[in-house]
């Protein structure tokens, strides 16, 4: 596929998206709800399909962001899908690793980090943060200093 | 001189430990095997427990869940011993110093467990081999 | 045999004077069959996204080239990537070159590394004491070039901070026909050893569904047939310039994860060569005045694998996210599938052709069904090292000695 056809490929799960954002030739930014993710998430790894990056969490004052990272090789193109968690008190989304063991980690360390819960994660338990880590302290949340 | 502190000064046998560095003073550690540097020549010789161990070379900031194992391996170490902090996060956590799972330096959590203890600081990031051998040698003569 | 449940590192039994970075495994095994692994990452964990949102945007490659000691060109030039295509900077041609020749006499002598780390953990000491003997004049042009032999703190946002002086390139590419030489000479010794081919050959296998669905990058994910390089497909600094392969395998097993670094490591000496005698003239960088508001995601091929970073700016000064994501996490979890199934001889090899951006074969440790320790990472070593010698004495073949090579 070249770089218009992948953009057409994207397009057929617009209606789960918010917005497509072409910023560049070869870096694409797709916004969906929370709800969304795991349909887009599963579209975007198997049918299209893309090569999984990373996921980055972030506490954006107002809501949760998952940003999940995806790689285009053969066009160089870098796929960013923002899933927006709204609710702050129990911040929650699906977990992708049932078809995406390469997410598995990641989710487990933004749980650690930012107190996320992935529902239906096959493995949930502390990855990153020391035993003795008092629960319920999340040290990427911005009201945490240090 | 106590027979101990004699051996020691002879060829003191060395056992490493990482409590959560970036590796590149831990790979400088092994190159002093290797043969451009090959300190076996001198004596000092990395050994593969504590309990056998004159000196420990101990790297990193010291992380969280790194620091009760530490102290466990100074507990496990005969003594006398030296404790080697090699790198700039050993002595004193260098860029890493505010992050939160940081609970280093090396001496702080040594010092938990016997407050006398003694402590020798090769500072760089990473210390060049020849500054390693160079501060383990200037901290036995001292000794 | 140990009676006691242990916890990591001490407990577990001896630490190896090569044990890096402190990770903690642990295997379950049926016989002499892995059947489950469990990871314990926290002992390296430093807080460097936080730390990264204390900093300033030009302070924070020094702090990234200390997330791993070997990949400490990848990390900065992967960060400046991202912040670069966040304000719309661009560092002059010159800086361009710098960044690739330090990139890749770094993967040259990561590379050389890791052969050596193999060499050891399957009992060629030989193997080890060469390739890091013959890593030092790689690390001795770093030292000239940028002020040190590691953490070389050269990459910054908008170009370089050290200069290649034209004065040093024929001293550089002299350095390089030697190092060519003894990577020749090593790469025969090894791909020709028929123990070596025994003892390495269909071991730890990755096939190529489960890279993908591992998601793995670097020479991990070449090895098993999937053909995906950064410096290609996405291309940064001076790498679409330069005429060079990208080297795969289709087995994916241990064997094919060495060859692929061993030749990717003349492709690294041709792109230095090249980049040398293609250097422009030019200043190094270019002034940055502000980061503006926005995002971005910036990619490097690390040795070890695809580096990724993204950084978001609310205008000010310092980063409000930093997402760092080494090759590592995704390349070690594939050791699940990669070490199912095997023997447990074969677990600390299996490990290690990930290329773990820590050594952590020594924090292995194997427990049976009944939750007891029965191995350590000492012992899985030995037992490494036991299993080679077998093999040679069966082919009849004398050891690798130092006068070989």
């Amino acid at each position: 596929m070249n770089q218009e056809e992948l953009n057409n490929k994207l397009a057929e799960i617009k209606d789960k998206l918010t917005k497509i954002e072409l910023k560049s030739d070869t870096r694409i930014y797709l916004y969906c709800e929370g709800e969304n993710s795991y349909a887009v998430n599963k579209f975007l790894f198997e049918d299209v399909p893309l090569r999984f990056v990373i996921a980055t969490g972030i506490d954006s004052d107002d809501c949760f962001e998952v940003i999940y990272h995806y790689s285009y090789d053969q066009t160089g193109c870098v796929i960013s899908l923002k899933a927006f968690i709204r609710d702050r008190e129990n911040p929650a989304i699906e977990s992708i690793a049932p078809f995406l063991p390469a997410a598995e980690w990641i989710e487990r360390e933004i749980h650690d980090i930012l107190g996320i819960d992935f529902k239906n994660h096959p493995n949930m338990r502390r990855l990153i943060l020391a035993d003795d880590w008092p629960d319920g302290v999340y040290p990427m949340r911005k009201e945490v200093k240090k | 001189m106590s027979w101990k502190i004699w051996s020691l000064k002879k060829s003191p046998w060395v056992f490493h430990v990482n409590t959560g560095a970036c590796n590149n003073c831990d790979i400088e550690i092994v190159n002093l095997l290797t043969p451009k540097f090959d300190v076996e020549r001198f004596g000092i010789k990395l050994v593969g427990s504590p309990r056998h161990a004159d000196a420990l070379l101990v790297t990193g900031v010291v992380t969280r869940q790194a620091a009760p194992r530490l102290q466990e391996v100074y507990r496990q170490t005969s003594k006398p011993c030296v404790v080697f902090c090699m790198g700039a996060c050993a002595c004193d956590t260098g860029i890493f110093r505010d992050g939160y799972h940081v609970v280093g330096p090396v001496d702080k959590i040594i010092k938990e467990v016997d407050p006398n203890a003694i402590i020798a600081y090769v500072p760089g990031c990473p210390p060049k081999p020849e500054a390693m051998i160079s501060g383990v040698v200037k901290a036995l003569s001292i000794l | 045999m140990k009676e006691t449940v242990k916890k990591p590192i001490l407990a577990v039994g001896p630490f190896h004077p090569l044990q890096e970075e402190m990770e903690f495994f642990q295997l379950t095994i049926d016989g002499e069959i892995v059947t489950d692994i469990d990871v314990r990452l926290s002992y390296n964990h430093r807080g460097i996204e936080k730390i990264s949102e204390s900093l300033q945007f030009d302070q924070i490659p020094f702090l990234v080239s200390r997330i791993c000691g070997i990949c400490s060109a990848s990390h900065p030039t992967a960060y400046v990537n991202a912040v670069e295509e966040l304000a719309g900077i661009k560092p002059p041609e010159r800086a361009l070159y710098v960044r690739t020749i330090i990139n890749e006499l770094e993967r040259i002598h990561s590379h050389l590394l890791w052969v050596g780390l193999a060499g050891h953990f399957i009992g060629y000491d030989t193997v080890f004491m060469w390739a890091w003997k013959y890593r030092e004049p790689v690390l001795d042009l770093l030292e000239e070039i940028t002020g040190n032999r590691n953490n070389y703190g050269n990459v910054k946002v908008g170009g370089c901070r050290e200069d290649v002086p034209n004065e040093l390139v024929p001293k550089i590419l002299k350095e390089l026909d030697e190092i060519e030489k003894k990577t020749e000479m090593l790469t025969k010794a090894v791909l020709d050893d028929p123990v070596l081919h025994a003892r390495l050959k269909g071991v730890g296998i990755l096939s190529k569904e489960a890279a993908i669905k591992y998601a793995v990058t670097g020479p991990t994910a070449r090895g098993s047939g999937v053909d995906i390089d950064v410096r290609r497909d996405d291309p940064y600094a001076a790498y679409g310039d330069l005429d060079w392969n990208v080297i795969t395998q289709t087995e994916g097993d241990v064997f094919a994860k060495a060859v692929v670094r061993l030749l990717e490591t003349f492709e690294s000496i041709k792109m230095v060569r090249q980049a040398l005698k293609k250097l422009p003239d030019g200043p190094v960088a270019v002034e940055v005045k502000e980061i503006p508001p926005g995002e971005a995601v910036g990619h490097a091929e690390a040795p070890r694998g695809e580096t990724f970073h993204y950084v978001r700016s609310d205008g000010g000064n310092r980063p409000i996210r930093h997402k760092v994501r080494a090759p590592s996490y995704v390349n070690v979890p594939s050791f699940k599938a990669s070490c199912l199934g095997q023997r447990i001889a074969d677990v600390t090899i299996t490990l290690a052709a990930v290329d773990p951006c820590y050594s952590c074969t020594e924090r292995l440790a194997v427990i049976d069904q009944h939750n007891k320790v029965i191995h350590d990472g000492e012992s899985l070593l030995r037992l490494s090292r036991e299993k080679t010698a077998q093999m040679r004495k069966e082919l009849g073949v004398p050891g690798l000695k130092m006068e070989d090579l």
